[in-house]
């Protein structure tokens, strides 16, 4: 199996922006996380004709970065800080409620879900705090860190976008985000152009697709805004 | 107490739209690229050498030194370390997502400075939002002939690159990030040889710098030297990014000088400790830093050199305040599994220490103690750190395992009798029924 021209196209324009190709390494591994759902080693030998690296050298990398998933993750893959600063404001007890609600032990996942801990997510002063296919939702309680995972079952929606999250599920945030964003996250990988973001379909959801509780997000009390 | 705005300014007057290129322009934006491009490498090396700028990405170096090493082997590249995975460190997120230009100018003027036309910005794989904002702003620098082939018709040619790391704190590490930039593994490379100023990214002469310090050069190229010192406080020169979380009442990135107290940092500037709890200890600069408590260093002035000699570190300005009810073993035993997880496995007392020393505090958690257990983690950290002591000693490639040592050392420094309780008999629990390995 190959990549599409179009892939492949962009592929290229990424490798052209290093002065050696080997570089290109890293950013087409989110690709073939993109084109797969996770990293496959149909997709770890695309990258390695691509770079010039055997397919064994483009493993050891991947296998290096957390990042780089060869397990599936689901469609939503929901990565709990437990690093010190989140630790002290009750990680572990939004982990254990993102556990229970999804019924799947971090490190696992299912069909739709996939839960692991993360460390340090820089979101400290939001603590504690979580990604969802890596955007943002800081100031979690269990029960709100319950409710989202509800909410992801149930609505389903096909673009995480962190300010939706953060308007329905956080509280306290590290500092004014100031600025709504469209775009979001389409897989368990970073939303970053090159391998793939999606505007967020700004319709609001159907009724009964909406959390149990739609509380606003707490203000804002430390740092600059 | 008021912040100093500079860094934070602009993000500050215009929250709304602070990230975009117009509002940077209308604030007298990429004015101060165009003074630098006029100037020359010695012109530019001195003055950030003589503005007594100090590297913020937690080493402490001066930056202008860092320039002024830079080999003569062409081409050299400049890369912006945007890899912030310190634990309690949040500062370079706000710079990144809330004003991406300040940054690319300070780009453009580091590159002229160092005669460089390749730049990267290395972005740590969690933050995406703040990558797609950089990128969002480079697209929009190049668009407008703020980079690429004729930098605002001078003539210099200047590319960037945003390059997402994927979840690997040592990539912060200034020689990981260069083999990951490299698209290899992120494992750190001896020092010397391998300086990143005479061998760097694909072994050619590199300037690897921190998002906080590079947002200050056009700062320091507008206002100059005397103003720059001026602002901070003696060799302490400018303002500083503190990120202040745990158990305060106010948590946040806050824009403050050198030499106020932690007393002020914490109880005025951080609004004091939740609940209005007694304060315990804190870390006063990142995970890596020794821990400070307050009935030695409450009233210390926060400067560079008190903090160095007090035993700990500024290093990224991460404050993480702990309160009268914080589990010490806990809090240590956290710490500790960080470094553990995140060690890149090169070296075999931080790979095997740091993994050893979070299963001995794991086993006090977990009731399973041994006596033996509070030499046992001083004899693991006195292999990875020799001596324990500060600035620690080290048997490794790099500064991880050493820093991992720090809150075993502070543990034991300072929270030795209630680390004792955690092992006393009335708190053991045969391991068969805990299920605890030993």
């Amino acid at each position: 199996m190959t990549w599409s021209a179009e892939t492949l196209a962009r592929a290229h324009d990424i490798i052209a922006r290093y002065p050696q190709r080997r570089s290109a390494v890293m950013p087409l591994l989110y690709i073939a996380m993109r084109e797969d759902g996770r990293l496959t080693d149909d997709g770890m030998r695309q990258v390695a004709e691509l770079t010039g690296l055997t397919p064994a050298q483009v493993q050891s990398v991947a296998s290096f970065y957390v990042m780089y998933k060869t397990e599936a993750q689901g469609k939503y893959l929901v990565s709990v800080c437990s690093s010190i600063s989140c630790f002290l404001l009750g990680a572990d007890d939004v982990l254990h409620a993102v556990e229970q609600a999804a019924g799947v032990p971090a490190g696992e996942a299912d069909e739709e879900i996939g839960v692991e801990h993360a460390e340090c997510i820089g979101a400290c002063g939001g603590a504690p705090a979580c990604l969802v296919n890596f955007e943002l939702v800081e100031g979690l309680t269990p029960e709100k860190a319950k409710e989202m995972i509800e909410w992801l079952r149930n609505a389903k929606p096909d673009v995480i976008n962190a300010d939706e999250l953060q308007t329905l599920f956080g509280g306290r945030r590290s500092f004014d985000w100031a600025i709504k964003e469209e775009n979001g996250a389409i897989g368990p990988y970073p939303a970053f152009p090159p391998f793939g973001t999606a505007a967020h379909n700004t319709q609001p959801l159907e009724p009964g697709r909406r959390p149990m509780s739609n509380s606003q997000p707490a203000p804002l009390e430390g740092g600059t805004s | 107490m008021n912040q100093t705005l500079v860094l934070f300014r602009r993000m500050t007057d215009y929250p709304a739209d602070s990230h975009t290129l117009d509002r940077y322009l209308e604030t007298g934006g990429y004015e101060q690229a165009r003074v630098a491009l006029g100037k020359t490498r010695d012109e530019l090396v001195e003055l950030v050498k003589s503005s007594g700028l100090i590297g913020r990405g937690g080493a402490g170096f001066s930056a202008g030194m860092k320039w002024s090493f830079l080999a003569p082997a062409r081409p050299a590249y400049l890369v912006v370390n945007g890899d912030e995975s310190e634990p309690g460190t949040f500062k370079d997120r706000q710079l990144l997502e809330r004003d991406p230009h300040q940054m690319i100018e300070g780009m453009i003027i580091a590159a002229v400075a160092n005669e460089v036309h390749e730049a990267f910005i290395y972005i740590r794989g969690e933050y995406p939002k703040p990558a797609r904002r950089v990128q969002q702003a480079v697209f929009e620098a190049y668009e407008r002939g703020y980079l690429g082939p004729n930098v605002m018709g001078t003539g210099y040619h200047l590319d960037i690159t945003v390059h997402l790391g994927a979840g690997a704190y040592i990539c912060g590490e200034e020689t990981a990030l260069l083999n990951s930039l490299e698209g290899r593994r992120g494992e750190p490379r001896l020092k010397p040889p391998f300086f990143p100023a005479a061998k760097g990214l694909y072994m050619l002469p590199t300037i690897v710098n921190n998002v906080e310090t590079i947002s200050n050069l056009p700062h320091i190229v507008e206002r100059g030297i005397d103003w720059y010192r001026d602002l901070g406080h003696d060799v302490d020169t400018g303002t500083f990014l503190f990120s202040i979380s745990g158990h305060v009442k106010k948590p946040g990135n806050y824009e403050l000088p050198h030499g106020i107290t932690w007393r002020e940092l914490i109880y005025d500037v951080a609004g004091g400790i939740r609940s209005d709890n007694e304060l315990k200890a804190w870390v006063p600069g990142g995970a890596s830093a020794p821990w400070f408590v307050p009935s030695k260093h409450l009233d210390l002035q926060i400067t560079k050199s008190v903090t160095d000699t007090s035993g700990s570190m500024l290093g990224s300005g991460a404050v993480i305040v702990m309160d009268e009810t914080t589990d010490m073993v806990a809090a240590a035993e956290r710490l500790v599994r960080f470094f553990a997880e995140e060690s890149c496995g090169q070296c075999t007392p931080c790979r095997e220490g740091t993994t050893w020393l979070d299963m001995i505090l794991r086993r006090m958690l977990d009731g399973g103690g041994r006596a033996v257990d509070l030499d046992l983690l001083y004899d693991v950290s006195d292999n990875i750190s020799v001596g324990v002591g500060w600035p620690p000693k080290q048997t490794t490639i790099c500064p991880l395992g050493p820093s991992a040592v720090s809150a075993v050392k502070s543990l034991l420094e300072y929270f030795r009798p209630e680390a004792e309780e955690h092992i006393s008999r009335a708190n053991r629990v045969p391991l068969a029924i805990k299920g605890v390995g030993a």
